[in-house]
């Protein structure tokens, strides 16, 4: 589903272009969870958003194809809409668009440019109200403006009901883990593989930690460090991390 | 009464117009307004034509009385609204006005409001977006008379540049001869913010669309409350629309 070869980044910050990526290679077949841990700094986060097509974030060298699709042609929209879908580490709060709004919006545009035709508003809320259930959230927290208000672990839950109502092939998420306590991780664990533990979509799992791992279970964990993909392994290979250590393993 | 003589830039309620384009349109005849004692009307004024405009209201709203002015301020290559208003005692103005431009288009709001007696509530709202190379004024006068206290004033005025070449002047000002008011003035310029639009796009929204969810809720700020609020909003996302 995606192959990601010999991949060169570089974050532009403060006029400088500072690689990043450093020749990552990784391939993730249908029906997968991989998980990428790693230290600060390795470049998990920019592999995230240079996948998601991030400005800034300018890809120097190698290839990723997506579903047969050269992914790097395509702009952040068009990613979305075959099929991509990036899970923010810190979600953006937009002041006064409601999630409902921007929700049916960003399916219905997804849906235009797979030539399939839009959702009405009965029949979108219907499926929010579905994928809210699945995440414990209420209806009227998504009848507010996308992430105003929000608490950390509320944000993760908004970010995995878009997930749900977005149905993508692909997620990559990045620390989505992060901020939550033991009951959010569980929901949001339990949400994760409801919505994408499918033999036809395959998830990309950026995470610190090995707790997440607990619930949604790893086929594949690599270990990201000075930019490339340093060691491989399965989930055991999360364990010895969390046991040893980045610097023993890696 | 109308003046005759063109202004020249050198009247500060003239600094930043297109002269050339005011002179086609000059003289400005004044359109009266009159709200008596204890009433309370509203209006709209939406211009999107193609022409240039310059239009001048006076509004007198008397004791007690109550007006609601929304302006939407988006035609011709020059369009510019002034607005006189006067209140009087515990007297309640409202005005809420969208500019939005494109191209070379100079578009200009000046507001004089003037409190003559105690306890009278102003409340203004301009929100300007602006692309291409197009200019947007606010010049926006508070004055408190003598003797006008308990007066409750409030400017807020906020531009959003679509481009770098696009132009935003924001002038709030206070004159204030009485001891017990409360003036507040709020005035800021600014761009989209870009994670907020790679975020709406990483979930499919074109870039137009993304920009276009971003402008309405700030858009939407200068309309809320209004009698005609559904149809300002419409009518402003239309024109919104032309622009990204």
């Amino acid at each position: 589903m995606l192959q990601i070869t010999d991949l060169h980044a570089t974050v532009t910050a403060s006029g400088a272009e500072k690689p990043i990526l450093k020749g990552l290679s990784l391939t993730v077949n249908a029906g997968e969870v991989h998980a990428i841990m790693g230290p600060n700094g390795a470049g998990k986060s920019t592999l995230g958003y240079t996948l998601g097509g991030r400005p800034g974030y300018t890809v120097s060298g190698g290839s990723v194809s997506f579903d047969g699709q050269d992914l790097l042609a395509l702009e952040p929209h068009e990613r979305a809409a075959a099929g991509l879908f990036l899970g923010f580490q810190y979600p953006v709060e937009i002041p006064g668009v409601s999630n409902v709004q921007f929700l049916r919006e960003a399916l219905n545009a997804q849906r235009k440019a797979r030539g399939e035709g839009p959702l009405s508003g009965g029949e979108f809320l219907k499926l929010a109200r579905e994928k809210a259930g699945l995440l414990r959230m209420d209806m009227d927290m998504l009848k507010r403006p996308v992430n105003v208000g929000f608490s950390g672990g509320e944000k993760k839950r908004a970010e995995m009901v878009q997930m749900g109502i977005l149905d993508p092939k692909f997620a990559i998420l990045d620390e989505t883990d992060s901020g939550l306590d033991i009951d959010a991780l569980r929901i949001v664990g339990e949400g994760i593989n409801a919505i994408m533990r499918k033999p036809d979509k395959a998830v990309l799992l950026i995470t610190h930690y090995q707790r997440l791992l607990d619930y949604v279970r790893p086929d594949f964990v690599h270990v990201l460090a000075g930019g490339r993909i340093v060691r491989s392994g399965g989930p055991e290979l999360a364990l010895q991390l969390e046991e040893q250590g980045y610097e023993e393993v890696a | 009464m109308t003046t005759v003589a063109l202004p020249s830039r050198k009247s500060e309620d003239f600094r930043y117009t297109d002269l050339d384009a005011l002179a086609g349109v000059w003289p400005v005849a004044r359109e009266e307004v009159l709200v008596p004692t204890g009433q309370s009307t509203s209006l709209s004024v939406v211009e999107l034509g193609d022409n240039d405009v310059a239009r001048h209201l006076v509004i007198e709203v008397e004791e007690g009385a109550a007006f609601d002015l929304r302006l939407l301020n988006a035609g011709g290559a020059f369009g510019r609204i002034a607005v006189d208003v006067t209140l009087g005692q515990g007297a309640r103005f409202t005005l809420g006005a969208a500019q939005l431009g494109g191209g070379a288009q100079t578009l200009e709001i000046v507001t004089e409001v003037t409190h003559t007696a105690p306890d009278a509530v102003s409340r203004q709202v301009i929100r300007s977006v602006l692309a291409g190379r197009a200019t947007g004024t606010y010049l926006g006068k508070v004055a408190v008379a003598r003797g006008a206290d308990g007066t409750d004033a409030e400017q807020s005025v906020r531009a959003m540049l679509l481009d770098r070449t696009a132009t935003a002047n924001a002038r709030p000002e206070l004159e204030i001869f009485a001891d017990d008011v409360k003036c507040a003035h709020g005035c800021a310029v600014g761009e989209l913010d870009a994670t907020g639009l790679f975020y709406l796009q990483s979930r499919g929204l074109t870039p137009p669309d993304a920009k276009r969810l971003m402008l309405q809720a700030f858009i939407a700020e200068a309309f809320a409350g209004a009698p005609e609020e559904e149809r300002l909003c419409a009518a402003a996302l239309g024109r919104l629309g032309k622009l990204l």
